[in-house]
Parts: C-alpha cells; sequence; structure tokens
C-alpha cells in the first residue's frame, strides 16, 4: 500500500466517524480511498468545497463528539489555519494530515518538509500549540493515526500527522491491526442534545474581562503536560558518536544509510530522530550534547526544525544544517560527504572553535 | 547491515502509458511475497501518458533504509530519454535492460556494466498486446537477476492490476514468460 492509502486505512480502523477533505496532489490517493471506503462503513464522507470549509466541518463534526480528520498538503494546510486556531480556541480534537509539498506558495508537487514551522508554532494566530508527529515509513505513519487521534482526545487538541510527498506515494509493507485505546476522558463537553441536562457550550470567542486570559492559562497548562508526558524520538548509536545527526521523517531514512555507511568506514556515527517534533525531544538531545560533539541537522527544508535543535543544545555543541529545498530530496551520498567532512580533525576543530 | 546481505537497488523508467509504475508494482509485490523487506517510490503528479515516469524499488533482506536510489544495481529503461537519464548512474557490475525496440543506439557504459537488449515492443506485438511490452522487459531482468522467477511475479499481477484489466492477466503472464525466455538465450 502507499503511504496515502495506509493512513486512510489506519484513520477508519481508529475509528475516525467523519473525513473531509478537498482534493490536492500528493495526497489525493488519501481523499479517493475514503470516498470508497467511508460509506462502506457507513460512515460520513465529504468532499468539500474548499480547504476552508473541510476544516470548519471537521470543527461541526468535532463538536457533537465524534472523530474527525480532514487531509490536505501545503497550500490547502494554509487555508486551514484560521480554523485550527478556531479548534484550538474551541478546545476540540481534531486530526489533520499534512502531506508536504515543495513551498512557498503554489510551489511545487515534489516532496518537501517546508512546513515545519507552521505545523510546531501553530500555524494560525493566538497562542496555541498542535501536536505535531512526524513519521518516517509507512507503517509508522499508518500506526500514527491511532495515537493522534487518542492524543487529540485525550488533550482536546488539534494533532497535526507531518509527512511528506514521498511518504504519501511510497508503497512499503504494512501491518494494519486495531490498536487498543488509551484511557480517554468522557466528552461530556459535546454538542449532543441538551435533554436532560445543562446546555453545553463550544465557542472560540471569550469576550468577559479575564476570561481570555484564563484559557489562555489552561490552554499553556495543558500544553506543559503533552511536553511532560508525550514526547517519542528514536536514537541510534549516540553513546561513542562524535557526530550526531538530527533528522525527522523521509530524511531521517536518508540519514539512517547515510550514517551505516559513515560506521563501515569506520567514523564514530549516530542519530537522533524525533518522532513527535511538538513536543520536540528537548531533554534527550540536550543530554546528547553533554559531552564535545558535533550535531548535523538534515532537512529537505532551508532549516527549520535545525532552530529546535539548537534550543535543545543549548550552546554545549556546534549545531550545522544541511538541507535541500523547494522539492529536492538530499542523497544518502550528500548527507555522507557532509560527515566526513564535519569528522576531519582539522575541520572539526575549526567547527568547535566557531561556536 | 553487512554487505553479505542482499540488495537490490533497481530504478524502471520510460514514458507514462508503458505502464512503468505497474511493473515496479509487480516487482515489490513479488518481493513481499517472497519475505523479502521492500520499498517502492513512484515519480508522481505530471506523469500522464507521452512524459516521463520512473520508480524507483529497493529489496533487502534486512530493514530498508533510504527508499531513495541514486546508484541503482540494475536499470530497466523502456525508451531513449530514460536510457540518457539513467544508464549512466548504474553501479559497476550492474545491469541494463533496454528496450531495444524503441532504442535503436548502443549506450556507452564501463564494460563492468551488462547490457541486455530486449526488444520488448517487438515481443509483446507478437503476443498481441503491445501494451504487454513493460512485462516482457520486467520478465527478462528476473530471468537474468536470478532473484525471483518471471512465473513468480506473475503469480502477484493479480494484487496489483485494477480488477477491471484482470482479463489481460494470461497476456502479461506470457509476456512475463517470454521476457524470460528471451534473456535466457
Amino acid at each position: 500500500m502507499c503511504g496515502n492509502e495506509a493512513l486512510a486505512e489506519a484513520a477508519i480502523i481508529a475509528g475516525v466517524d467523519a473525513y473531509f477533505g478537498y482534493p490536492i496532489t500528493p495526497q489525493n490517493e488519501i481523499t479517493a480511498y475514503m470516498s470508497k471506503r467511508m460509506p462502506e462503513e457507513g460512515r460520513v464522507f465529504v468532499q468539500s468545497e474548499s480547504e476552508l470549509a473541510a476544516i470548519n466541518m471537521v470543527f461541526g463534526a468535532s463538536a457533537t463528539g465524534k472523530r474527525t480528520m480532514t487531509t490536505s498538503s501545503s497550500p490547502g494546510i494554509s487555508l486551514m489555519q484560521e480554523g485550527i486556531s478556531y479548534l484550538s480556541g474551541a478546545e476540540l480534537p481534531a486530526v489533520v494530515v499534512n502531506v508536504m509539498r515543495g513551498g512557498p506558495g503554489l510551489g511545487n508537487i515534489a516532496p518537501s518538509q517546508g512546513d515545519y514551522f507552521q505545523a510546531t508554532r501553530g500555524g494560525g494566530h493566538g497562542d496555541y500549540r498542535t501536536i505535531t508527529l512526524g513519521p518516517s515509513s509507512v507503517q509508522e505513519l499508518a500506526d500514527c493515526m491511532s495515537l493522534a487521534f487518542d492524543l487529540a482526545d485525550q488533550y482536546r487538541m488539534t494533532v497535526v500527522v507531518l509527512a511528506d510527498g514521498f511518504l504519501g506515494q511510497m508503497m512499503e509493507p504494512v501491518v494494519l491491526d486495531k490498536k487498543p485505546r488509551r484511557k480517554l476522558p468522557p466528552k461530556d463537553w459535546a454538542l449532543t442534545g441538551a435533554e436532560g441536562r445543562e446546555q453545553n457550550i463550544v465557542r472560540s470567542l471569550w469576550l468577559g474581562e479575564g476570561v481570555l486570559e484564563e484559557l489562555n492559562y489552561k490552554l499553556q497548562a495543558k500544553y506543559e503536560q503533552v511536553q511532560k508526558n508525550e514526547v517519542i524520538c528514536e536514537e541510534y548509536e549516540v553513546d561513542d558518536a562524535e557526530i550526531v545527526v538530527v533528522a525527522y521523517g523521509i530524511a531521517a531514512r536518508i540519514v539512517r544509510s547515510a550514517v551505516n555507511k559513515a560506521r563501515e568506514e569506520g567514523i564514530k556515527a549516530g542519530w537522533i530522530r524525533p518522532i513527535t517534533l511538538w513536543p520536540f525531544p528537548t531533554k534527550q538531545i540536550n543530554r546528547a550534547a553533554e559531552e564535545l560533539r558535533i550535531f548535523l541537522t538534515v532537512e529537505m527544508s532551508c532549516g527549520q526544525m535545525v532552530e529546535d535543535v539548537k534550543l535543545a543544545v543549548a550552546g554545549k555543541a556546534p549545531v550545522l544544517f544541511y538541507g535541500r529545498a523547494g522539492g529536492s530530496v538530499p542523497s544518502v551520498d550528500e548527507v555522507l560527504e557532509r560527515i566526513r567532512q564535519l569528522t576531519i580533525p582539522a575541520n572539526k576543530q575549526k567547527v568547535k572553535s566557531k561556536k | 547491515m553487512t554487505s553479505n546481505d542482499f540488495y537490490e537497488e533497481v530504478i524502471i523508467a520510460g514514458f507514462g502509458g508503458q505502464g512503468i509504475i505497474l511493473a515496479g508494482k509487480a516487482l515489490a509485490q513479488t518481493a513481499m511475497k517472497a519475505g523479502k523487506e521492500v520499498t517502492h517510490m513512484p515519480s508522481y503528479g505530471a506523469e500522464v501518458r507521452g512524459g516521463t515516469s520512473n520508480c524507483m524499488v529497493v529489496i533487502a533482506d534486512e530493514p530498508i533504509a533510504s527508499p531513495l536510489v541514486s546508484q541503482p544495481n540494475s536499470v530497466i529503461v523502456m525508451n531513449k530519454a530514460s536510457l540518457n537519464k539513467f544508464a549512466g548512474r548504474i553501479k559497476s557490475g550492474g545491469l541494463l535492460v533496454m528496450n531495444s525496440s524503441l532504442i535503436d543506439n548502443k549506450p556507452e557504459l564501463a564494460n563492468t556494466i551488462e547490457v541486455l537488449a530486449v526488444p520488448a515492443d517487438d515481443i509483446a506485438a507478437e503476443l498481441g498486446n503491445p501494451k504487454a511490452a513493460n512485462m516482457v522487459a520486467l520478465g527478462a531482468y528476473l530471468q537474468k537477476r536470478q532473484i525471483f522467477s518471471p512465473d513468480a511475479a506473475a503469480e502477484s499481477l493479480p494484487d496489483v492490476l485494477a480488477k477491471r484489466y484482470h482479463k489481460t492477466l494470461p497476456v502479461n503472464t506470457e509476456a512475463l514468460r517470454r521476457g524470460g525466455q528471451f534473456a535466457k538465450k
């Protein structure tokens, strides 16, 4: 199965009640798959008239307590930002999949990681965050759908699954199985008809004096809990590494090959792969930065996650960057060459003195 | 990954409509059924009939890190433009399978690279379905590489071919076999 189809089926297994979407390459297989499978399951599929409509349909469905999602690619996700901000203000759970393509603007349709800032900083207006997952294989993409719905319901937040055109189009063997749901709080805030109980109100407009400030502090406290409890990251051969390469998503697969080759050449290289991009594995990276090492961040962008890596390393070690932009994908050899150059003793000295 | 493990990187390329992606999917599906690790990455988007199309397939014993292929072990090219684009990337000791029905020039390659020229379109036309040229080339590749048999690929075809095309299963199966027989010669 290709990544797009795998994540769609995984969402169905995770119990998505309603899907709303508007076509855009490179994620059309999701909408096509959902248009067939959701009616078969007796669930809701709507191809909306625009991305704005899709995200606001998600708002409506979520307000009734149903599991709901939308999917798009970069330009379409930009159009949805107002809705995501409203979802956050109203504390409604939602899952948004972004199969990233090259930008800015309409850009192109090639794979990219240029929306990291948008996803991990909130993206719309106001003080809010979205939980952001960055899977790196078709299997992980599928697996993170049930996690995304659980996290959304548990924290009443938007969860962004940040994939890219490569991951969406790529085919790999995948095992789709039903995972047990987390123990989730009841959705006693949902609009289910007020017969026999107090009326529930879902809104993101808070005009009373001090009310919005109070909501913001409540949101921040929730975000702190997420940062404390939900970080996931993977690391490899970091213990003795003189260079640690940090990458997520499909770029991390390329890095893995490059690091394997570097190890075969006798270079002490390792990697750290954030799976949750927000909350970011700040502690894990900071811990790895205790000894004097070089960090290299590899992205399919002009350098976005590298800022989080620098914050995590906190000046303890040099943090360098290598990336390709506008829909280009770095090759294994390009990354390997960077690793080789940075581990030549003379260059290493130069990099460290510049720190 | 140790260097003893099986690791095959393939690029299949041609123009849109030649069944490039289908040939890649058939190869990937065959590998998966044989219990191998596999990735398949198609070029996507603006690929319409007549445009260019290619896909990268990686088959291995161990989990595959990068699905991106820059230096393939094997390249299957179905037209001249693809030959020019991809043949130069083949690893030393690698294999080039080319559709000699549409490629008349002999590629200038290092002599460590084995070249198998298969008149895929002509063989497919003999079988009565010119569209099966992709399967002729795939069959020839499989026979040459000896990883899986053309018959194993034929068994995986029903999984990757849309149901409405299942009536073409016999001719595609025959095309795989004929490609294999050609490569044996």
